[in-house]
């Protein structure tokens, strides 16, 4: 539904187009987001995002690269061929942007003006969508008598108006308080599930990405890193970055006690302790007394936490695994044979 | 009081909202599109066009630095072919006008300078055209400041008629120099002065009321 080949995006700054000091904000970025899927776009603020989002829909013009949305390449496009094709593709932003000068209703109205469609028209399009949004009884009130979740409600109705393919959320979620947040999520996963369509959302929360994405993109830097289902982008993800993301996001950090402990290197005399993330037949394995068991070491547990991450379980650890040195190699073979992540933090020496 | 007299101040006080009115109106359907157009045209606006908006803006800068008193003599002829006269209430009006315009207009482009650029970028998301932005978007989101803009230049315009009564416009000012002045008569002045602050009260609580409508902020 959505395909991105090779889209690089370079700002030049005013006046000077020799490159000296043009910033290359996107870079070579290859994504395709098949009908019906929620995709995230997760990164920290300057990475790219906002511009990858904008060059879907052309809001920036790529500087090379195709932009297909639809079966129509955007990026061959311009002037009322374009503005048609954005018909079909709505867009909601982090700041609302809802026309303070018009009412709920006419703020729903407005793509569907742009169209030229009919008054009549309009209004039966319209009071469906502000039920479908829960804000009906809202209609004649004008945006500043509302609150932020309502907001982004009234600009959930408005992208739908024109019934598009292809929803675009530009850190929808990221003004709002975290419970506001969730009812918004709730209802941009019931409209695709309800609606069929395919949403692209960019954010920084995790938390958005864990509750109704699909499949998520990880940007850094103006370059897509690495790409993955959810559930294994929060049982394993392939990248520095994603790693330090999900620590965040799990507050699972080893204890700052620890942490200035931590030798890099093994020497006879240390431990290692190791993150284990495990997720699927792992959770429900008695891991750790086999641990103990079958190998002979033992494992002092530092900090534990499970997760669900949409229908899947994730258990994550930091743990002490605690023996000789060939004993504790060979837990962690164990460990690494039966379809756990292992990363080992560092080692620490013996208390005795 | 003479009625003679009576009949003289109602005759200048309606001669100076003439002018105001005809030089106002004329100038708010000049100068408001052309303040949208000195801020679309804008680098990096809807409708970018760096050169015409130079130009567009000198011209602007032009009209806006030069003295009304200077103004209005300088461009007699002007004044003459248009309406045919060089004094009255219709010949101070060409004045007023030109010098309206540019005022107008810059006020205007700051009116919509202060609405969120996303307006616009949602706007364009959802398709519009830049005929569309302008007319749906930019002007009823700026309908407050460009309500406001044109409370300042009708009060303006008043206190600018009242010069152009010095050279022969007419209205209270011209009743102000040549009955409350050169035949030293106080009760004239005070009654022209009394009257021209009423009519700029008048035309900001108008104006302050207009802007209490539209701002749904």
């Amino acid at each position: 539904m959505i395909r991105l080949h090779d889209v690089s995006k370079t700002y030049y700054p005013k006046g000077r187009s020799d490159g000296t000091s043009a910033v290359t904000a996107l870079k070579h970025a290859n994504l395709h987001v098949p009908k019906g899927e929620i995709h995230g776009v997760i990164g920290l603020s300057g990475a790219g995002k906002s511009t990858l989002i904008r060059c879907v829909n052309l809001l920036e013009r790529p500087t090379t690269g195709s932009v297909t949305v639809d079966g129509q390449e955007l990026t061959a496009l311009s002037g009322a061929a374009l503005n048609q094709a954005r018909h079909r593709i709505g867009m909601i932003f982090q700041h609302f942007n809802l026309l303070t000068s018009r009412t709920v209703f006419a703020n729903v109205a407005l793509p569907l003006e742009l169209m030229g469609m009919k008054r009549t028209e309009i209004r039966e399009r319209v009071m469906p969508l502000l039920d479908l949004v829960g804000l009906a009884d809202k209609a004649d009130q004008y945006p500043a008598q509302l609150s932020g979740g309502q907001k982004q409600r009234v600009a959930i109705a408005r992208a739908l108006a024109s019934r598009p393919k292809v929803l675009l959320c530009d850190e929808a979620t990221s003004a709002l308080d975290p419970h506001t947040t969730g009812s918004i999520l709730e209802l941009l996963r019931d409209i695709n599930q309800r609606l069929g369509l395919t949403i692209l959302l960019i954010t920084h929360e995790m938390e958005v990405v864990k509750s109704i994405c699909h499949r998520v993109s990880l940007i850094s830097d103006g370059e897509l890193v690495e790409e993955a289902e959810v559930g294994d982008f929060f049982t394993a993800p392939g990248t520095q970055l994603g790693r330090d993301f999900l620590n965040d996001f799990l507050e699972l950090e080893p204890p700052q006690a620890l942490i200035e402990r931590l030798e890099e290197t093994p020497s006879p005399t240390s431990h290692p302790v190791v993150r284990l993330a495990f997720s699927g037949d792992a959770v429900s394995t008695p891991l750790i007394s086999r641990l103990a068991r079958e190998c002979g070491v033992d494992v002092s547990i530092l900090q534990a936490k499970v997760e669900s991450i949409q229908e899947r379980t994730l258990g994550l650890m930091i743990a002490e695994l605690m023996g000789p040195a060939e004993k504790t190699r060979e837990a962690l073979d164990y460990l690494e044979s039966h379809d756990l992540q292992v990363e080992v933090l560092g080692h620490v020496q013996r208390d005795d | 009081m003479s009625s003679a007299m009576i009949e003289l101040i109602l005759e200048a006080t309606l001669d100076t909202l003439y002018m105001v009115a005809v030089s106002g109106v004329i100038s708010a359907l000049v100068g408001i599109p052309l303040g949208v157009l000195l801020y679309v045209t804008r680098p990096r606006q809807i409708l970018a066009e760096p050169v015409l908006n130079r130009v567009l803006g000198a011209i602007t800068n032009i009209g806006r630095s030069i003295p009304f008193i200077i103004l209005m003599v300088a461009i007699i002829p002007l004044t003459r072919m248009l309406v045919g006269s060089s004094i009255g209430t219709n010949a101070a009006s060409v004045p007023l006008t030109i010098a309206a315009i540019p005022f107008v207009a810059r006020l205007v482009e700051g009116a919509l300078n202060e609405i969120p650029p996303g307006l616009v970028e949602a706007a364009q998301s959802m398709g519009a055209t830049p005929w569309q932005i302008i007319t749906k978007v930019l002007v009823p989101e700026a309908r407050g400041g460009i309500f406001t803009a044109l409370t300042v230049t009708a009060v303006t315009l008043v206190s600018y008629s009242a010069m152009a009564g010095a050279v022969g416009g007419g209205g209270l000012g011209d009743l102000g120099i040549r009955y409350g002045y050169n035949r030293f008569n106080p009760t004239i002045m005070l009654i022209t002065v009394v009257i021209l602050v009423v009519m700029v009260q008048g035309f900001q609580s108008l104006g302050d009321y207009l802007v209490r409508k539209s701002d749904h902020k």
